[in-house]
């Protein structure tokens, strides 16, 4: 019998759904669960003082990335807060079974990293992990979401969320980008356009043919910052380049299975003529790389645009928009390109990975980071240091004054060491220009590409890096 | 555990003007190095409140003892963490009222019981306003009637349709409920092509 189209979140959905609960939400299986060392030790808590154990410990997966230095990983670690935290997520994986990725295994890194490049990012399938950014797996084709300390709990002890299904918004981005243009520029195009609360109560589906022409890698990026538009998951349809970048994964399907696997991979694609709630296009051509002015991911312009002014905006938003300038030192009206930076810092799980280390180095290749600035290169994993390693990344980034780090999330939240200091302005490549995010209460950040983030620490100043490339 | 079922909140209100307050202005990730959540309440907006010199509404005598607190758009955008509305609890809220809530945040207060209720800009205003200029009189947030009472009168608010139940039925405990399942959890993972190796 033939069924009406539907969209890969309805596909999901359905498939995962166990039940209708009384409360009219789904109680929906998680196929995958990803934990790290910050907001799972209360989870295994909850569930040692209920007297519960995990229900399928091999569908949850663990790591070090947020708290782990970058500088040295040796052993017991010198912030012995920091340590009583790893232990903590050791002894509950060896307690209940759950395979942990430390840097002893060769494959530790932040958890939105390691997930695709073992291969336990698969499209068609549910991912949940307690932190937000966890809408990057939806460039696989799967529904992943972040989730908080007590939601960790519940797929620990039944492998299960209760969910509201979310709407869908098909965001077509059309045209071709320009040189110098990323997937970084894309997504916060996008969320300039719809806001930072646009999304909220949706799933975003990207799609289009700039999406399309878009390495598995760039996609992760643009999903990975769907929850700075609200949305808390964000996809693209599983294609050809999904099924190429999963083939001979280490924990993806392998052989036949992996054959069968393409095809179910294939059929849980949206159906053409599939209905949406919300539909939006954006003009990929027409884009110019992106910064951020601003306190929030939504505050951002073209660099070769000038900061929008006041009287411009409407009157609900203009204390927001004065809020903004005054903590960021900047003025309405002012061209943000020529602003003095202070630290640069390249990785994140929105731009970490390989890719993105490419692009940064063939900026810094030759070139010399201006004195006043401190620049910082870590790496999304161990997998993509040796890999960087073996091209030879790391001389150049050091040769030009970047410090070369080990894998960690660093200074997107400064929950190690790497923080800013006083009222230091950040060229970075992460997720969040929120007020004290990087880890000085005062501290500010200028979010751009990780090329954008390289040409900025050579000049001293933010830069278009078309000038340079 | 069974949770207790929760009708209405009544009590004093505080009130944090502003739209967009991220959970790492709500509690910076420096007080998210711990393995219990004891402690966190005190640190709540630790760094706006030092800009703010004194001058911040969770400094506010007049707002001292409040158990709801009034926000504005998208409140509790960013990080998952659910440090953030684990400090609010344990500075003493239990409920939250605001223009719009942002999604995770919202999910993670109903985890612990605390509603997020949402107002029309115009009323939410005049409840503002109103507390701002009185902080004594008591505000009202009944879950059954999805309304707010104030000394501006009785207005309608809304809440997430499945948050509302969760906590007018106590079952806000979701593990307890998802358990209820029992072996149909497992009945959905053998259906599942890849949680059995794409046989």
């Amino acid at each position: 019998m033939p069924t009406a189209p539907r969209s890969l979140l309805d596909k999901v959905w359905d498939a995962h759904s166990v039940r209708e609960l009384p409360s009219g939400q789904t109680q929906l299986f998680i196929g995958l669960h990803l934990i790290h060392e910050v907001t799972s030790p209360q989870a295994f808590a909850m569930l040692r003082e209920s007297g519960l154990r995990v229900r399928f410990p091999s569908r949850t997966f663990a790591t070090f990335d947020h708290i782990i230095p970058t500088d040295t990983q040796a052993r017991p670690l010198a912030d012995s807060l920091a340590e009583e935290m790893l232990v903590h997520l050791e002894r509950s994986c060896a307690e209940h079974g759950i395979r942990l990725f430390d840097p002893g295994s060769g494959k530790q890194g932040i958890v939105h990293v390691i997930g695709p490049e073992l291969g336990l990012t698969q499209p068609g399938t549910t991912i949940a992990c307690g932190d937000s950014h966890t809408s990057t797996h939806g460039a696989f084709g799967a529904v992943a979401f972040g989730i908080g300390t007590s939601q960790v709990a519940d797929v620990l002890a039944t492998q299960c969320l209760a969910l509201a299904r979310p709407k869908v918004r098909r965001i077509e981005v059309t045209g071709k980008l320009r040189a110098g243009v990323y997937a970084k520029d894309v997504i916060l195009a996008i969320i300039r356009r719809l806001g930072v609360k646009g999304g909220v109560g949706y799933a975003y589906e990207y799609a289009g043919p700039v999406i399309d022409a878009m390495t598995i890698e760039e996609r992760l990026t643009v999903c990975n910052m769907s929850i700075e538009g609200g949305a808390r998951c964000g996809y693209a349809n599983p294609d050809e380049a999904t099924f190429d970048y999963l083939r001979g994964r280490e924990l993806a399907p392998q052989g036949a299975a992996f054959e069968r696997a393409v095809a179910q991979w294939r059929a849980a694609a949206s159906d053409p003529g599939a209905s949406y709630a919300d539909r939006v296009e954006l003009d990929g051509s027409a884009l110019a790389p992106a910064v951020t002015w601003g306190i929030h991911p939504g505050q951002s312009v073209g660099v070769d645009e000038k900061l929008p002014r006041l009287a411009d905006a409407p009157s609900s938003e203009r204390a927001s928009l004065a809020e903004a300038f005054e903590y960021m030192g900047l003025r309405p009206g002012e061209p943000l390109a020529g602003t003095r930076i202070d630290v640069a810092f390249i990785g994140s799980c929105t731009n970490g990975r390989i890719s993105d280390l490419r692009e940064a180095a063939r900026v810094a290749r030759g070139g010399r980071v201006a004195p006043q600035v401190k620049a910082l290169v870590v790496p999304g994993s161990q997998a993509v240091a040796r890999q960087a390693e073996q091209e030879g990344l790391p001389e150049i980034f050091r040769a030009a004054g970047f410090e070369w780090r080990k894998a960690g999330c660093s200074m997107c939240l400064a929950m190690n060491p790497d923080k800013l200091v006083g009222r230091q302005l950040c060229a970075s490549s992460s997720n969040r220009n929120f007020k004290g995010r990087q880890g000085s209460p005062t501290g500010r950040t200028l979010l751009m590409s990780p090329a954008m983030v390289a040409a900025a620490a050579l000049r001293g100043e933010v830069t278009d890096v078309r000038d340079i490339l | 555990m069974a949770k207790e079922k929760l009708e209405r909140v009544e009590g004093r209100a505080a009130v944090l003007r502003g739209d967009d307050i991220d959970t790492d202005r709500i509690i910076p990730a420096r007080f998210l190095r711990c393995v219990t959540f004891d402690g966190l309440g005190q640190h709540a907006f630790e760094d706006d409140r030092a800009q703010a010199k004194g001058n911040h509404p969770f400094d506010d005598a007049r707002f001292a003892g409040a158990s709801i607190l009034l926000v504005g758009q998208n409140f509790g955008s960013g990080s998952s963490r659910e440090h953030a509305p684990q400090a609010l609890m344990r500075h003493g809220f239990r409920a939250f009222i605001g223009g719009s809530f942002a999604e995770i945040f919202a999910g993670n207060c109903t985890a612990l019981g605390l509603p997020c209720a949402t107002l029309a800009p115009a009323d939410l205003a005049a409840v503002m306003d109103s507390v701002d200029l009185d902080p004594r009189q008591p505000v009202v947030l009944d879950l059954r009637a999805r309304t707010v009472t104030s000394r501006v009168g009785t207005v309608a608010c809304q809440l997430a349709e499945g948050a509302r139940q969760q906590l007018l039925e106590g079952t806000w405990n979701a593990t307890v409920v998802l358990l209820e399942a029992g072996p149909a959890i497992e009945a959905t993972a053998a259906r599942l092509p890849y949680v059995n190796g794409y046989p």
